[in-house]
């Protein structure tokens, strides 16, 4: 995922100029920023209200409505752990308290080295293979305790290693 | 020559380590100095087998089974290019395979066969044959074609598809759509993702069909966010169908048009409710509306719209290929065709099991499922994803079929069977049902926005054995409540699961030592 989170007015404003002509373009909009910048930064609202023609509440409304968006910087990985009933039969509710020890924060939360931000996620349709995670666009099948160990340390190397 | 091998590539496959099997099978040839080809192909569905590795041999394809990269090196000692059967995660032949075998599959037909993304494969195996035909048919006949299969919204309502199709037909307006309903958010259903992944040029096939029929210009996929990979595939899949004119404003030729785009969700469950999924698409919060207007009349942007699932839309090229007849043929009382169900949680053989209607619960969880993956007895079994009932032991012999479901108050909605064993804490699955409506609400209706919180704080207050007689009652009244006052399902059907711990398991939701 993209955790630069360098951005400029300008740079939102192509995203948006990009994609403003579209039948319903709010969501592809939104989508665009976040996949670029990391978040939604709060200045971005004015913009694409104005572009949209649309107030700054209206653009804040469908922000807030979708889980997807977030409004603050994420870490460098983003985790979602599955809270769904298939993951439930197979053991998530000891998997998300475990995560939550080990990374020492909450959902919705990011460490304070800022490398992993931790979201909990309804489905990600690997319901055979439970329980499921999701770390940035890789999909993760049969998460142990102890794969998701291997998991975090292998984020937390490859990290160390790029600097 | 070349041995093909196959390393699926749908989102199981990948989450198991597929991608770098595939790597490990490249570079361990390339060593060896042996030819062959890596083919990506989709996922057969049988997920507990994953990564299910298959070598092409003049016998068939040999398959290997949940195979690691550290398997590769081993693998190639025992001759598997050859289709030598001797390693122990070779599983023979895999079209032998009983959980294959036993089922009948029309939608399905060719996933985990072919490379995804390849329109040539998907030519080679039946595929644009029902596109093809319906070029040559009036909008009338194609909508007769499918009213004759008895096909039914496979989404969970079952509404009868030609019968929402005719009426966008005969709705006249300038522009008109067609909507794939992507949303597939109910947890243990993962069948629209598989055709997505695997056999994504049948839903787009399926959705052109769906325009002609109703003079559709213009198709719009809403697919969830937390399907990347399916993402990835059907944008592939949409521009080599454009490249070779499937789509576009001359299809093949016909001088008709048909343009189809993408669209992603940002996870909100919400959304797979179709007047929700409309406001998204049109970029607003995702509210449910009030019904009438029928989305088949005022639908996106106003204009009359089908709002169709994925699986009801990948079924449309068997039946204009084969016939809606060759599809009413399958299935049992009202319910025709083929079903393709889930098995997911707790299970030791999970993946995708295509039937004619009529199987009951226990065989499909038994003789496909093969029973728990821990191997301690099942205890309950929630079928139709968060909004359906937990069904006990006594309910098992139910036979698949919307109206059976519906006689013993349980929901056969998209086909997912999620097993749970016998730690499952009843109690808390119950108050898991209500929590899950709080965090999803759209908030539009008083008994579904607040009845959830109420119904959450109820549960705890009974759990607590906190004045529990009196508040098991008030549970029973919000239950109520909600489903006869809310706008949709969500509201609606939320207490469906809640009243079956109720019902069947009550001495779980009551305190230790308490019963209601």
């Amino acid at each position: 995922m993209s955790s630069g989170t360098e951005w400029t007015t300008q740079s939102i404003q192509q995203i948006i100029d990009k994609l403003k002509h579209k039948p319903g373009a709010m969501l592809p909009i939104l989508h665009a920023i976040q996949d670029e910048v990391g978040y939604i930064p709060d200045k971005a609202v004015s913009q694409i209200a104005e572009s949209l023609l649309q107030t700054r509440a209206e653009v804040h409304g469908v922000i807030s409505f979708y889980h997807h968006f977030r409004t603050t910087p994420p870490g460098r990985h983003n985790i979602e752990i599955c809270r769904a009933e298939a993951c439930q039969a197979m053991g998530c509710r000891a998997l998300e308290q475990h995560a939550k020890n080990t990374l020492g924060i909450d959902y919705h939360q990011t460490t304070a080295d800022c490398s992993f931000s931790l979201e909990a996620v309804y489905c990600l349709g690997n319901c055979a293979t439970a329980p499921s995670i999701r770390i940035d666009d890789d999909i993760h099948g049969r998460v142990s305790l102890d794969k998701f160990d291997a998991l975090i340390a292998q984020h937390q190397k490859e990290m160390k290693e790029a600097g | 020559m070349s041995t093909r091998i196959f390393v699926p590539c749908d989102t199981t496959a990948l989450s198991l380590g597929a991608d770098k099997v595939a790597e490990a099978i490249q570079l361990e040839a390339e060593k060896r100095g042996i030819a062959v080809e890596v083919i990506r192909n989709g996922s057969r569905g049988l997920l507990w087998l994953e990564p299910l590795v298959e070598v092409e041999t003049d016998l068939g394809r040999i398959g290997y089974a949940a195979v690691e990269a550290d398997h590769i090196s081993a693998l190639f000692d025992a001759d598997f290019v050859s289709g030598s059967q001797h390693h122990q995660s070779c599983i023979g032949l895999v079209e032998d395979m009983p959980y294959l075998k036993k089922q009948q599959r029309l939608t399905f037909a060719r996933a985990g066969i072919t490379d995804p993304v390849s329109l040539t494969d998907y030519e080679a195996h039946d595929g644009y044959r029902g596109l093809k035909n319906a070029l040559e048919l009036e909008p009338q006949k194609i909508v007769d074609e499918v009213k004759a299969s008895g096909l039914r919204g496979r989404g969970g309502a079952a509404f009868p598809t030609g019968i929402k199709w005719q009426t966008v037909l005969d709705t006249p307006s300038e522009q008109k759509y067609i909507v794939c309903n992507a949303d597939e958010g109910d947890s243990g259903t993962f069948a629209d993702r598989l055709v997505m992944e695997c056999d994504p040029f049948m839903l787009i096939e399926g959705m052109t069909i769906a325009g002609l029929a109703v003079h559709a210009t213009q198709g719009f996929i809403y697919l969830r966010s937390e399907y990347p990979v399916a993402h990835k595939l059907l944008n592939e899949a949409i521009d080599k169908a454009y490249q070779a004119g499937y789509l576009g404003d001359n299809i093949l030729g016909s001088g008709k048009q048909f343009d189809l785009e993408v669209r992603l969700g940002a996870g909100a469950y919400i959304c797979g409710e179709e007047t929700s999924l409309l406001d998204s698409l049109e970029g607003k919060r995702g509210l449910v509306r009030a019904k009438p207007p029928l989305p088949a009349i005022i639908g996106l942007f106003g204009k009359p719209t089908v709002v169709n699932n994925v699986l009801s839309l990948a079924a449309i090229p068997f039946i204009m290929d084969k016939g809606g007849q060759a599809y009413a043929d399958y299935g049992m009382g009202r319910s025709r065709g083929t079903l393709p169900l889930q098995l997911a949680g707790n299970v030791k053989q999970g993946g995708l099991v295509e039937l004619a209607f009529g199987i009951t619960l226990r065989e499909l969880m038994q003789d496909f499922g093969g029973g728990t993956l821990t191997e301690r007895p099942l205890k309950a079994v929630q079928v139709g994803g968060p909004l359906g009932a937990y069904m006990p032991a006594s309910q098992w012999d139910t036979p698949v079929d919307y109206e059976e479901f519906s006689a013993v108050g349980a929901v056969l909605g998209h086909g997912g069977v999620v097993m749970f064993d016998d730690t499952v804490d009843m109690g808390e699955q119950a108050r898991f049902s209500m929590e899950f409506c709080k965090v999803e609400s759209c908030g539009k209706c008083t008994p579904c926005r607040i009845g959830s919180t109420r119904g959450v704080e109820v549960i705890d207050r009974i759990r607590a054995g906190n004045n529990a007689e009196k508040n098991w009652t008030l549970l029973e009244d919000l239950c109520e409540t909600m489903i006869d006052g809310s706008l949709c399902a969500m509201g609606g059907m939320t207490p469906f699961p809640v009243q079956s711990v109720m019902k069947y398991f009550p001495d779980e939701l009551s305190a230790p030592g308490e019963s209601a």
